[in-house]
């Protein structure tokens, strides 16, 4: 089923949580809303699902206008963040909830039920705990449940809320794999609030990054990493070392100093220059736009992260950069970096 | 057990339940057993009061309630019983005693009923929609607790009473509020009112809307919501504020006193009829009404503990977010 929002407008008094969001989710995608908190990710889900409300545009699901129905009458499955499992219940009687409400006219008897809970905690792997209460799960088996519970309505669409951030680490990226084979399995259209970019790389196939109720770029998760549309987008996803610069006439220089770098048809004036921490080629002293100083080597892995202090400049900038151990870099040691791939923003207002 | 601990209870007899794992453990056991005795000789501890000033304390908090609380409870029935059993259900059976029983009991239904209805209104408009002036009935909500009982009942003597605003047009309608069954409920209803909002509104707060979305998002209409999820949900808190504005309905005097006008067999209640009573030097009639209404306290407050008791585990939900996912 495809889902489609068009200029959402919703304020909370003078703020603007989405600010004219459109969004177009195709059939059986996995999508990502990634972006920090107060972004209005979670206000776009809720609007979706039915339980918030805009003050202005067009919410389709399949095409046909959802603002027309209230929650109960969309067919969304939705998760909570704190699963808001129905905690007097059993986990049994949690997934067969939305069948029992049901009008009487459409709803399964008792036998068909039985058999589709049944089947649903089969689905997530926790037929075993259906006699339990919600208290007596762990937070990884009270999220299945809740996912269980949203799919026993065959909702149309599922939205996820932050479905992982109640969780700790290790389950969370369990879980994140299990949801990826859980959905090429049935194959809902389905979309997830994180703040958690490294989740919403590995699990969706496309990603939606926002800030301050607007969107900032939709790509797929290699999209968003590798060409990031604006600042924001590459300061918020992977780790960026960021410098001011000033461009003029597609030269770029840093406090002063020419780096050895094109504009790239960057706007003169004040700008960033943003550069992975991989992107950093490391050479011998006076042979890169950037000369600095180790201050602290960590080796682990296939990389040393080192600690860099730029020279010259206004002020210390200390920096952080990743290199491969092919060569060991040592405290105290003056090096030169170049950038290899970099992007240049201009600085907005 | 039985082999292990007779094998190291010589050894330890500190520990005489930490042997049922075998010879791993009471090795253990015996080698803690040796390093017992340099344990016990631990430093004094500071943290607790010296023995004579927690003596005195609890003394005095026991000495305390013995003679506010349990000794006026134990005169009361002492004082009903004095001339028998027989002269004690003599006056229970007396007809007026009869009729303030069944006034009481009548006037607590007929508010606790009313109440439990305003009150999950209330809470549930408080704890779970915003709206302009929230605050404003939060606070209003309390102020049948803050007003004397007595200006409340005056409150109700004002409006309905013959020199009242809507005296005159009650009195032309033949409509008998004051001095009657519907003057006494309304001072109850609203001298009790804040009982079972005021024991819903935290829970429900706490409690959140979340489950009530899941509800909708599943599927629910408004009704299944409340029945199937919210009402299950603050059934004990419900039940606690039923209790508690139970015992104020039939306990209340004040107001009651002011609106009832006193019409002997038709509007006393039991705690009218006690002071009643008593004023007569009827003291054995007058005590042995006073003393259903101590029952009543008693029970309430059983029943309020087991309350309590269930509240505390629904609120407490047990976590178990160690074990496999």
């Amino acid at each position: 089923m495809t889902i489609e929002v068009k200029n959402i407008v919703k304020k909370f008094s003078a703020f603007a949580a989405l600010d004219n969001v459109d969004l177009k989710v195709g059939k059986g995608e996995l999508l990502a809303l990634l972006g920090p908190s107060g972004s209005g990710k979670t206000t776009l889900l809720r609007i979706i699902a039915g339980l918030d409300w805009p003050d202005a545009g067009e919410v389709r699901i399949d095409g046909e206008d959802a603002l027309g129905h209230g929650a109960s009458e969309r067919h969304v499955g939705f998760v909570f963040q704190h699963y808001a499992l129905f905690r007097h219940m059993t986990v049994f009687e949690n997934v067969a909830f939305g069948l029992r409400v049901q009008p009487r006219a459409v709803r399964k008897d008792e036998a068909a039920i039985r058999a589709r809970v049944k089947e649903l905690l089969d689905l997530v792997q926790l037929d075993w705990l259906a006699n339990r209460y919600p208290s007596q799960l762990s937070g990884g088996q009270r999220q299945r449940i809740a996912l269980a519970r949203a799919l026993a309505i065959e909702p149309r669409i599922l939205l996820l809320d932050e479905p992982f951030g109640a969780l700790d680490a290790k389950v969370r990226k369990e879980l994140r794999q299990w949801l990826r084979s859980l959905h090429s399995e049935i194959h809902v259209t389905s979309i997830f609030v994180t703040h958690d970019q490294e989740e919403a790389l590995e699990v969706a196939n496309r990603v939606v990054v926002m800030d301050k109720g607007r969107i900032e770029q939709i790509g797929t998760p290699g999209d968003v990493y590798d060409n990031p549309a604006t600042a924001f987008v590459h300061g918020f996803i992977g780790e960026s070392i960021v410098l001011p610069v000033e461009v003029s006439g597609g030269s770029v220089r840093l406090g002063g100093r020419p780096l050895n770098i094109a504009a790239d048809g960057a706007a003169s004036g004040a700008s960033k220059l943003f550069v992975r921490r991989h992107d950093m080629q490391i050479g011998p002293a006076g042979t890169g736009s950037l000369e600095g100083a180790v201050r602290h080597v960590r080796s682990f892995g296939p990389i040393q992260r080192a600690e860099i202090a730029l020279m010259g400049g206004e002020g210390k900038t200390v920096i952080e950069i990743d290199a491969p151990r092919d060569r060991e870099l040592q405290a105290g040691e003056i090096i030169s970096l170049q950038p290899r791939r970099y992007r240049i923003f201009a600085v907005q207002d | 057990m039985s082999t292990q601990t007779s094998f190291v209870t010589p050894v330890a007899p500190l520990k005489p339940y930490a042997s049922t794992a075998g010879a791993a453990v009471s090795s253990l056991s015996r080698r803690e057993a040796r390093e017992r005795p340099r344990a016990i000789a631990s430093p004094k501890d500071f943290r607790t009061e010296p023995g004579p000033v927690r003596f005195v304390i609890v003394a005095l908090a026991v000495s305390f309630l013995t003679i506010f609380v349990v000794l006026p409870l134990v005169v009361v029935f002492a004082s009903a019983l004095s001339k028998g059993f027989g002269a004690y259900f003599a006056a229970l059976a007396e007809p007026e005693a009869l009729s303030a029983i069944r006034l009481t009991l009548m006037v607590a239904a007929i508010s606790v009923g009313l109440n439990l209805l305003f009150g999950v209104i209330a809470a549930w408009a408080i704890a779970k929609f915003d709206f302009p002036g929230k605050t404003f009935l939060v606070t209003l909500i309390d102020l049948p607790f803050s007003v004397s009982p007595v200006i409340s009942g005056l409150v109700f003597v004002l409006l309905f009473g013959a020199q009242g605003y809507w005296g005159t047009w009650l009195q032309a309608h033949n409509i008998h509020i004051l001095f009657a069954v519907p003057g006494i409920a309304l001072a109850t209803i609203f001298v009790t009112f804040p009982f079972v909002a005021r024991s819903l509104i935290p829970l429900m707060q706490e409690q959140g809307t979340q489950e009530e979305e899941a509800a909708i998002s599943l599927g629910a209409s408004g009704l299944q919501t409340f029945f199937r999820v919210t009402l299950p949900n603050i059934k004990w808190g419900l039940l606690y504020g039923v209790l508690l504005c139970n015992a104020r309905a039939m306990g209340e005097f004040g107001a009651v006193s002011v609106v009832s006008g006193h019409i002997r067999g038709e509007t006393n209640t039991m705690p009218l009829l006690v002071e009643i009573l008593y004023n007569e030097y009827q003291f054995v009639a007058s005590f042995a009404i006073a003393s259903l209404l101590a029952m009543l306290a008693l029970i309430t407050l059983v029943v309020k503990t087991v309350l309590e008791r269930r509240l505390d585990d629904e609120g407490q939900i047990p976590r178990n977010d160690s074990s496999d996912h």
